[in-house]
């Protein structure tokens, strides 16, 4: 293995694990916001108790990505010097910026909201989750500003020394590839919080009904019941529940509709930007307009005479491409050429390129990756919307089924916007392959300004690091993904109550009262660690 | 010279001595709950001094490493990769610290917490160690090449400046934690701080002084890094002084302005280099040869000098907030965690639903 393949391996795994944690973060952090909202708004407690519990898991959550969010910020100076040396001055910018308006305000205002219970006014600790929230959503903007730069080279020229030096910061900032992956990314991380809420709340209406709480009448409309030896299994109980699952449902179906119009527009851009990347996501090997609805091939392939096209729909790429039905679309096998006309047909000979100098470059990423990575994500974007959708019409008599299986689907529903936003990343990210800073060959596109990835690796780290560091960091990833999931499914099945200790009653909570003298006992924190 | 980069210089070691003024005593608590503390509530004291503010404070570590990116690219990309493996355990040591932080109190069994408890403690001390080691080897030199990679194995950086850097950041996090403890916690968690403060704190503080006079007479120094090496010593002085007269206000300022001036001198003192290599000079890595484009650090320098202030002004506020002492009967009862379920045996007992 090169040195190459082990940073391009850490840099997916470290990446696309920090990306199962954000979505959640992002999603539905903005769901409580909403929610502690309706509470100041109105004062009714079934949401002040959704406001405890789903943040209960949003901050179980919310650390595991500061943490590993810590790794994205270095390791490109770690394991990509080269990279970093070559786009820094305009890279580095997107990266402070986030430091500097989005982390700050992120992180500080959390920690004012965690600990600010009873501590401030309910306006002003309702505005600090605000602003950790509008936080979080800038630090997305800002890195998929840093991305789509990657995608979409803009707001640079290149210097005599053939680096390309930031010249406008506003035309980087409103890069529209920025633009559309940012959008598309918060509507894909509101699905993923409304098939969060809904997994976990029909988990709790079946329990309800499961322990004879909730039960229905002939018409199948709910009787809600309560129980006073199970704390927090009251009647508000069930419309938290209620509440909290049918709003998820309309988040995600509105939010499935956001990605579309959002990914439309994407796709559109990168018919303009990267036609490579697009070709290979559709394995169209030929100039048309037939949209692929399955191709076969041997895994793995980059070239098209392993293609073959089963099924195909004709008119439709070129819709998708121009918004023209019929409009023919590049293929591959037009493209090569024009690529190895404008970049070569081999990597330069130089010592920058360590073994891969003078090798000849494979301008195709590899097919099956970003063809079946493309149609992963819409595939599982659409069963999400049709889930919640579902969802919204089995719990209309204000209750779910009392089947424990289709309660066990709803739970594995959850799974399903992460892995479309994994597909989707990776479908963006190894279609950009063999770049790390992709050309835009239409006449948009800046001179010389782009990067084979083989040149952007750390010159002066070994193999051995690499290895260190991918094996060390994978291994404590997958032990807190562990202690991650026992947590939040440790918490889920508490309930309410196990956000709100004073659900329960006193004898329950733990700990002995007694050791310490009742004046000390007047200020007690409402939360702590 | 480039005042631009002039300004960019000055304000990374901000950025630095943000950084260690407030996550030090971060540190210095997490390393303190591995033995400084006799039971339960005490560590939940300690913890819950810089519960709702250590996550902010980390933020600092992320926009040094971002700005110097923004700013000094060939620096980011030269002092990351060459300190790789450091690097590489420090993340680690600051990953397993806020994980246990955020977890250690959601499951009440002794296993549990002592886990977590060993987490906080052992990654704050990888951290601290490994984040002076990186600091003092960019202040005082790595065998870096013309392209500024490194000329040797992975463990070539080492030696003295890695030992004597890594134990000033874990000593002074230490006695800065110590004197934020007694500030901050009462009971019997402040009055042991105090002692610390009192007894520990000028040999916590040695090897960070060691490192900013090695730094002067490494690179000549100049009339003001000794004079900023001097107000340091000055101050770590009279904080000492303070803590042992248990004026903890003071004694904590006297820390802080000793970790202010300290690192003001050391990079001071490094100007206008950002990593000297020890090869050849003509290798160093500096100011001039450095820096990103005239326009990137006049568009960094715009939207930082308008957003620090408001950054600063809102951390200062969320001390305010927070700004009572700790005491032990603040800490709630542990809440056991139990599932929501009606069980048989409550069936039984005759307490089935009420429709």
């Amino acid at each position: 293995m090169e040195a190459l393949d082990i940073a391009r391996w850490q840099f997916g795994i470290t990446t696309v694990y920090h990306f199962m944690l954000v979505p959640l973060t992002l999603g539905l952090g903005m769901a409580i916001a909403v929610m502690q909202s309706i509470w100041v708004r109105t004062g009714d407690e079934k949401f002040l108790r959704m406001v405890k519990f789903w943040g209960k898991l949003y901050l179980i959550n919310f650390i595991l990505g500061v943490a590993t969010g810590l790794v994205q910020e270095f390791q490109f100076g770690m394991a990509w010097s080269e990279y970093s040396r070559f786009v820094g001055d305009v890279f580095g910018a997107p990266l402070a910026l986030e430091g500097l308006l989005a982390f700050f305000a992120e992180s500080t205002f959390l920690g004012i909201w965690i600990f600010g219970w009873g501590r401030l006014r309910k306006g002003l600790h309702l505005a600090a989750l605000w602003c950790a929230v509008i936080g979080s959503w800038l630090s997305a903007y800002f890195i998929i500003v840093a991305n789509s730069w990657m995608q979409h080279p803009v707001g640079v020229e290149m210097t005599a020394e053939g680096r390309p030096v930031m010249t406008d910061i506003w035309a980087v900032l409103t890069n529209n590839t920025a633009i559309a992956a940012f959008t598309h990314t918060i509507f894909g991380a509101l699905i993923v919080a409304g098939m969060f809420l809904i997994g976990i709340s029909w988990y709790h209406l079946w329990r309800r009904r499961h322990d004879g709480i909730d039960t229905t009448d002939a018409s199948g409309r709910v009787i809600v019941g309560e129980v006073a030896s199970v704390p927090g299994r009251d009647r508000t109980d069930h419309g938290v529940w209620l509440w909290s699952l049918r709003a998820g449902a309309v988040v995600a179906i509105v939010a499935f509709g956001g990605t579309a119009l959002t990914g439309d527009w994407q796709g559109k851009l990168m018919y303009e930007q990267q036609p490579m990347k697009m070709a290979s996501a559709e394995a169209a090997c030929h100039t048309g307009s037939s949209f692929s609805v399955l191709s076969i091939g041997d895994p793995g392939t980059t070239d098209c005479r392993d293609v073959v096209t089963l099924i195909e729909i004709p008119g439709v790429l070129g819709f998708l491409g121009t918004g023209e039905w019929g409009a023919d679309m590049p293929g591959i096998t037009d493209l090569e050429p024009q690529y190895v006309n404008q970049y070569g047909e081999t990597i330069p000979d130089d010592e920058l390129y360590g073994s891969f100098a003078g090798t000849e470059v494979n301008y195709v990423p590899p097919m099956w990756v970003t063809y079946w990575g493309f149609r992963l994500m819409i595939g599982l974007g659409g069963i999400t919307a049709f889930g919640a959708l579902v969802a919204l019409w089995l719990t209309r008599r204000g209750t779910v089924p009392s089947s424990p299986w289709i309660m066990r689907l709803a739970i594995l529903g959850i799974l399903a916007p992460f892995a479309g936003n994994i597909a989707g990343w990776i479908f963006t990210e190894i279609g950009r392959q063999p770049f790390v800073v992709a050309p835009n060959p239409d006449p948009s596109g800046i001179d010389g300004v782009f990067m084979f990835t083989a040149a952007a690796v750390s010159p002066g780290v070994t193999i051995g690091e690499l290895l260190f560091s991918v094996i060390t960091l994978t291994a404590v990833y997958a032990v807190l993904m562990v202690v991650e999931i026992f947590l939040l499914v440790k918490y889920v099945r508490g309930g309410v109550a196990s956000a709100m200790p004073e659900l329960a009653p006193r004898h329950d909570r733990g700990d002995d009262p007694g050791d310490r003298p009742d004046g000390e006992r007047d200020d007690v924190l409402a939360f702590a660690y | 010279m480039e005042p631009l980069a002039i300004t960019w210089f000055v304000l990374i070691a901000v950025l630095w001595i943000g950084y260690l003024l407030l996550e030090g005593f971060d540190l210095g608590v997490g390393m303190r709950m591995l033995f400084a503390s006799r039971d339960e509530r005490e560590r939940r004291v300690m913890l819950n001094t810089i519960g709702p503010v250590w996550d902010g404070n980390e933020v600092w570590l992320i926009t040094a490493g971002a700005g110097t990116f923004a700013a000094f690219p060939e620096w980011y990309a030269s002092l990351f990769s060459t300190l790789y493996v450091p690097l590489t355990l420090a993340l680690v040591g600051l990953i397993l610290r806020a994980v246990s932080i955020e977890w250690r109190g959601k499951v009440h069994t002794q296993r549990w917490r002592s886990a977590w408890t060993a987490g906080i403690g052992i990654g704050s001390l990888i951290a601290a160690f490994c984040v002076g080691a990186m600091l003092a080897l960019t202040t005082l030199g790595l065998p870096i090449d013309g392209n500024g990679d490194r000329v040797g194995g992975p463990f070539v950086w080492f030696g003295w400046p890695a030992i004597v850097g890594g134990l000033a950041v874990v000593g002074f996090s230490l006695a800065h934690g110590s004197t934020f403890l007694a500030l901050k916690a009462d009971g019997s968690v402040r009055s042991r701080a105090a002692v610390f403060a009192e007894r520990w704190s000028p040999a916590c503080l040695v090897p960070a002084a060691i490192w900013a006079v090695w730094v002067q007479l490494e690179h000549g120094g100049n009339p003001l890094s000794w004079a900023l090496v001097l107000l340091a010593v000055v101050g770590g002085a009279w904080g000492w002084v303070q803590a042992r007269a248990r004026r903890e206000g003071l004694a904590f300022t006297g820390y802080a302005a000793f970790g202010l001036f300290g690192v003001a001198a050391i990079f001071a003192g490094v100007f206008p280099k950002v990593l000297p290599s020890t090869i050849d000079p003509a290798f160093d890595l500096t100011l001039m040869n450095a820096s990103s484009s005239p326009y990137t650090l006049g568009v960094m320098t715009v939207i930082t000098a308008v957003s620090l202030p408001i950054i600063l002004g809102y951390q200062a506020w969320s001390y305010w907030v927070f700004r009572k002492r700790v005491t032990p009967g603040m800490i709630p009862d542990a809440h056991i965690v139990l599932p929501a379920i009606l069980r048989d045996r409550d069936a039984a007992r005759g307490v089935a639903p009420t429709a």
